[in-house]
């Protein structure tokens, strides 16, 4: 079904709308410039996030995700998600209530207390899998108004997007293509560097239980980008972007250092590579500001 | 409540599978998961170590040590185990147990208070809507945050697993059992 369907329901989660709606609207100007239509899911909530609500108590995680899951179900729609929490809770969720018939009858439990069934007759996406599978890389690259032939950028996956690899499915977790493909078809080089699959330090609890801890952990891996000679990080996960840009502020305060190392969901880099503005992504209204190298 | 193991695989088991949390026992201590480990190198996360306090039964030790919550699940260890232990699952799983016995800080209970207030872990206010309508959007998004009666589905869900008794969660209030307004106290 993936490939010919046009319009997905677009899970929006908690951070993407509610501090970077930038990431939404590239998001949507982006896939609507290429024939895909996003649909709100009336109703959704916090995805909620893995790490978090699946380390309190995965047996609240779980109907939570479930509930979101029968909205697109309802509304007979895949669904596409920017954030790598959303994608690894809602598609965890989906795989677990496929696999287990057991699972299914205890969660459809508590959903139907208020009129709702888990069927299982959805799919979760990334927009970035979509990007690179459904529209494609020469269609992308056809589009280029603005190369980006004199960029380095440091692409940072987030965690969720490619582990564990037996749900998610973009083969392996050390060596990922998805990200460098879509940054190379704007021109832009790629170059490795050391940390590169490190995660951004936020998950599992810690950036809310132990700030500098995490920031710590974040400080680490934009140096390691810098001394590799990247002019910006492009990542495919709005909590990882709460942690990489606001985290640059929060890091000046913890360490007197302000690094300003430009941090864009990828949506957000191809948008300018498609000739999209700052502003119409918010871009111009985050913490960490855009060079003229990616603005020209 | 018997063994941690057993509540591991029991507890874990009925999300994950017991095949799934079983594979505690395949651990042979080599240390790959730690030698992997990003918060490792900051901190005093011993993955190996968790896992071999779990067999071993430590279970006030294990619930009482802060590096329990240093995990940020980014699953490195879990792809490169060679035993094949389900290695974040089950630190997911020994988190679970340890919340249900009362060891949960208050920031991390203060995330459950946002998810039950509004449907959202960060939800938004009046500076946010304006971001949004800058970009063209609406200024709120159609989720639970807008439509009470959605957001009484997911309140529902916290009261029927247990969830609010667990964070202590006052539902007159709307916070935590026995804090002030603002910020509160620690437990």
């Amino acid at each position: 079904m993936t490939e010919d369907s046009k319009t997905y329901a677009y899970f929006l989660g908690c951070i993407t709308p509610n501090r970077y709606p930038g990431i939404e609207a590239a998001t949507k100007k982006i896939l609507k410039e290429f024939g895909i239509e996003t649909k709100e899911m009336m109703g959704a909530s916090c995805c909620p996030a893995p790490g978090v609500f699946g380390s309190f108590d995965m047996h609240t995680w779980l109907p939570i995700a479930a509930r979101n899951l029968t909205i697109a179900e309802e509304m007979d729609l895949e669904i596409v998600v920017t954030c790598n929490g959303c994608y690894g809770s809602l598609q965890e969720a989906d795989h677990l209530l496929k696999e287990h018939s057991k699972l299914r009858e205890k969660t459809n439990e508590i959903l139907g207390k208020f009129g709702r069934e888990y069927k299982g007759t959805t799919e979760v996406h990334h927009s970035i899998v979509v990007l690179h599978d459904v529209i494609g890389l020469d269609r992308l690259k056809a589009e280029i108004k603005k190369p980006m032939d004199d960029v380095n950028v440091a692409v940072h996956y987030g965690c969720h997007f490619l582990k564990p690899r037996e749900v998610r499915g973009h083969g392996s977790s050390e060596t990922p293509y998805i990200l460098e493909d879509l940054m190379k078809v704007t021109g832009a080089k790629v170059p490795d560097y050391k940390d590169k699959l490190m995660c951004c330090g936020a998950g599992g609890g810690n950036r809310t239980a132990d700030s500098v801890q995490s920031l710590e952990w974040m400080r680490q891996k934009l140096v390691s980008a810098i001394e590799a000679g990247c002019d910006c990080m492009v990542h495919p996960c709005a909590f990882c972007h709460l942690q990489l840009d606001r985290g640059q502020t929060e890091m000046e305060q913890a360490f007197g250092v302000f690094f300003n190392f430009p941090i864009l969901f990828a949506t957000q880099f191809l948008g300018l590579a498609l000739g999209l503005s700052q502003e119409e992504m918010g871009l111009d209204k985050q913490t960490t500001t855009m060079p003229e190298k990616l603005l020209k | 409540m018997g063994t941690l193991y057993e509540d591991i695989v029991g507890y874990g088991g009925e999300v994950f599978g017991e095949e799934h949390m079983e594979t505690l026992r395949e651990c042979v201590q080599c240390g790959k998961c730690t030698g992997s480990c990003p918060s490792g190198r900051n901190t005093a996360l011993r993955t190996r170590k968790l896992f071999q306090m779990a067999l071993v039964d430590l279970r006030e030790e294990i619930f009482n040590s802060p590096e329990l919550w240093f995990c940020s699940t980014c699953y490195t260890c879990y792809e490169r185990c060679p035993k094949g232990v389900k290695t974040t699952d089950i630190i997911r799983t020994i988190r679970n147990l340890a919340a249900k016995e009362g060891h949960m800080s208050v920031p991390h209970r203060m995330i459950g208070v946002y998810v039950m207030k509004t449907g959202h872990a960060v939800p938004i206010g009046p500076d946010q809507m304006k971001l949004r309508e800058a970009v063209g959007l609406e200024s709120q998004p159609p989720t639970t945050q807008k439509y009470k009666e959605q957001l009484e589905q997911v309140q529902t869900i916290f009261r029927t697993t247990g969830y609010d008794a667990m964070i202590d969660f006052d539902w007159d209030a709307m916070n935590l059992k026995g804090m002030e307004k603002k910020g509160g106290k620690k437990k």
